[in-house]
């Protein structure tokens, strides 16, 4: 189905990068493939260029539909498309799948070419910037200098900082949505209950489990579920499921609470469509992340060198990286003097909240996007 | 524009770095952006005036004064102004001591509650004054914090804050009584101040 306001069929693309990559842990990965949806037209200035950076189970399948039968449109649709808040008709939006990743970047899954078998457990530890250095390469390879605006949200909003923090001269604006400058001891811990869910899988095989033709799907399931939880709240929870009751299956009169159901929906589902290295590449990835790390933990110093407008949005009911993690990150930009909107969105959505269709939030967007002044890049 | 802020324009100098608290829609900011060639940041509490203000392309932090200022440094604005925001504050002198501490000059506008309607509501007729600039009942309105402009020096005084400049303005129309006696036929005072 293509509506009036999407960018209707897509189809992603791989790049190739030949050279070395080096990467923050001092390993070297012989060359690499991104997958890329873009989305738009790159002006002839080449200064219309959004980059969206996803968060920790996103892909580059933003927006449209790969094929007219697709039940669902690309994660943020709802944000991406002619006449939208990232809006196409203006924009050229660039899409990618984050090095380490299960959807066609080079990850886990794919063959170690020194060893010749999957890379699988030993695919090489990946940071934060190391995806911000191989945006960039794929930024180079597109022809893009500077980008309009750098955008995510949770994860994806930390690239977002770690751009505008360590290349200013070329992110113009920077939209940081639901994210935090480092995540918390209880995020952490959130994280490592995911990861203990996988890797104390049977089928887990020390990470081997490619070689077994197998695959830790209960622990996967089981992490999503703790994880799809803490990204909701709880009056969001009350307000879709309630206590209401349904039927297991159309055979069995067994009845289970709405919410049992949807989590092991959530979590089975997951468990087919992502890998459990990445998994854990992308969580350690979360728990590493700090801004401040450069500057002995100082936000203010730390987020000195940014020359983007910033936009910070927080969502009222996201425990997980609740409003007062942002604050952070805008008190420290006000401290040190930066151009930076703030608004604290009032929201059932949770940590989720980033990617519904909340009114004012997409509003707010919105109006923020549509002030991005290209002529001044 | 609102009277008093079109009056208060000519307060900021050119080319300043201006913080307006409370900034609504962001309408003045953008005008002093326009006219002023000025650098700004408003604070406010509504996100649809955030919105409105980012459409303007004013930057605007969500943030309610009534829990402090103290994310922002000493000095660091050339002009923090603040229309129409102090009688519904909590603790109003502590915003006001934040103001001169965070910029080298302030500007403040607040209702007169000397004006002679309120003076003739109170005075007279014994009830707490509704009019076309107060138009709440005191039960249910957002300003809890009235002053007149006696009341408002006085506080100035205490807080060691120089009056730079001062007038009280009114809507439009002419009115030869607002020339003669403003502090008893002008709706809103405004104060341009500093840290003695």
């Amino acid at each position: 189905m293509q509506t009036a306001n999407s960018v209707g069929l897509v189809t992603p693309r791989i790049e190739r990068f030949e050279e070395p990559f080096v990467l923050a842990s001092g390993d070297v990965l012989p060359g690499y493939e991104l997958i890329v949806e873009t989305y738009g037209t790159l002006n002839n200035a080449g200064n219309n260029a959004v980059l969206i950076c996803h968060a920790l189970s996103g892909n580059h399948h933003a927006a449209g539909r790969h094929s007219a039968e697709d039940r669902k449109p690309g994660w943020w649709d709802n944000l991406i498309g002619p006449g939208k808040p990232i809006d196409t008709n203006r924009f050229f939006v660039v899409s990618l799948n984050n090095l380490g990743g299960c959807d066609g970047s080079t990850g886990p899954n794919n063959i170690n070419p020194a060893s010749g078998s999957q890379w699988g457990p030993d695919f090489p530890e990946v940071v934060v910037e190391d995806w911000v250095n191989s945006q960039r390469a794929l930024a180079n390879r597109l022809g893009i200098t500077r980008w309009a605006v750098v955008i995510g949200g949770s994860l994806g909003g930390m690239q977002a900082l770690h751009w505008a923090v360590h290349y200013p001269d070329e992110v113009a604006n920077c939209a940081v949505l639901a994210a935090a400058p480092r995540l918390t001891a209880q995020n952490i811990a959130f994280n490592e209950i995911a990861r203990h869910a996988i890797t104390s899988d049977p089928e887990w095989f020390d990470g081997y489990y490619g070689r077994q033709k197998k695959a830790p799907v209960r622990g996967l399931a089981l992490a999503r579920m703790v994880g799809h939880l803490t990204y909701m709240s709880a009056e969001g929870m009350t307000d879709k499921f309630g206590r209401e009751r349904r039927h297991v299956d159309e055979n069995h009169d067994d009845q289970v609470f709405e919410v049992e159901s949807y989590l092991r929906h959530q979590g089975a589902q997951f468990s087919t469509r992502f890998d459990a290295n990445t998994y854990l590449l992308m969580t350690r990835a979360l728990d590493n992340f700090d801004i401040a790390a450069d500057t002995d933990g100082d936000l203010c110093s730390a987020l000195a060198p940014i020359r983007a407008r910033m936009l910070i949005v927080s969502f009222s009911s996201d425990w997980r990286f609740s409003p007062s993690r942002s604050r952070e990150m805008v008190d420290a930009l006000i401290n040190t003097g930066k151009t930076v909107s703030y608004a604290e969105i009032e929201t059932d959505g949770g940590h989720d909240a980033f990617l519904l269709n909340d009114t004012q939030y997409l509003e707010l967007m919105r109006a923020w996007l549509n002030r991005v002044q290209l002529d001044a890049l | 524009m609102r009277f008093d802020l079109t009056r208060i324009i000519d307060w900021v100098p050119k080319g300043s770095r201006v913080l307006d608290l409370g900034c609504g829609d962001g309408e003045f900011l953008a005008q002093l952006e326009a006219t002023r060639d000025a650098t700004t940041l408003g604070i406010e509490l509504e996100t649809a005036n955030i919105t409105e203000a980012a459409s303007k392309g004013i930057a605007v932090v969500q943030q309610d004064m009534d829990r402090g200022l103290s994310n922002f440094p000493n000095q660091s604005f050339d002009v923090v102004v603040m229309a129409h925001a102090l009688q519904v504050l909590h603790r109003p002198h502590a915003v006001l001591a934040d103001m001169v501490r965070i910029g080298r000059e302030a500007i403040i506008t607040f209702p007169n509650f000397g004006h002679w309607r309120c003076r003739l509501h109170l005075g007279l007729l014994g009830r707490m004054p509704v009019s076309r600039v107060l138009p709440f009942d005191w039960y249910d309105t957002p300003n809890i914090h009235f002053c007149t402009v006696k009341d408002f020096e006085a506080l100035c005084e205490e807080l060691d804050i120089k009056i730079l400049d001062h007038d009280i303005v009114s809507g439009p129309g002419t009115n030869v009584l607002k020339s003669l006696a403003p502090n008893l036929f002008g709706s809103t005072a405004i104060y341009r101040v500093c840290k003695k």
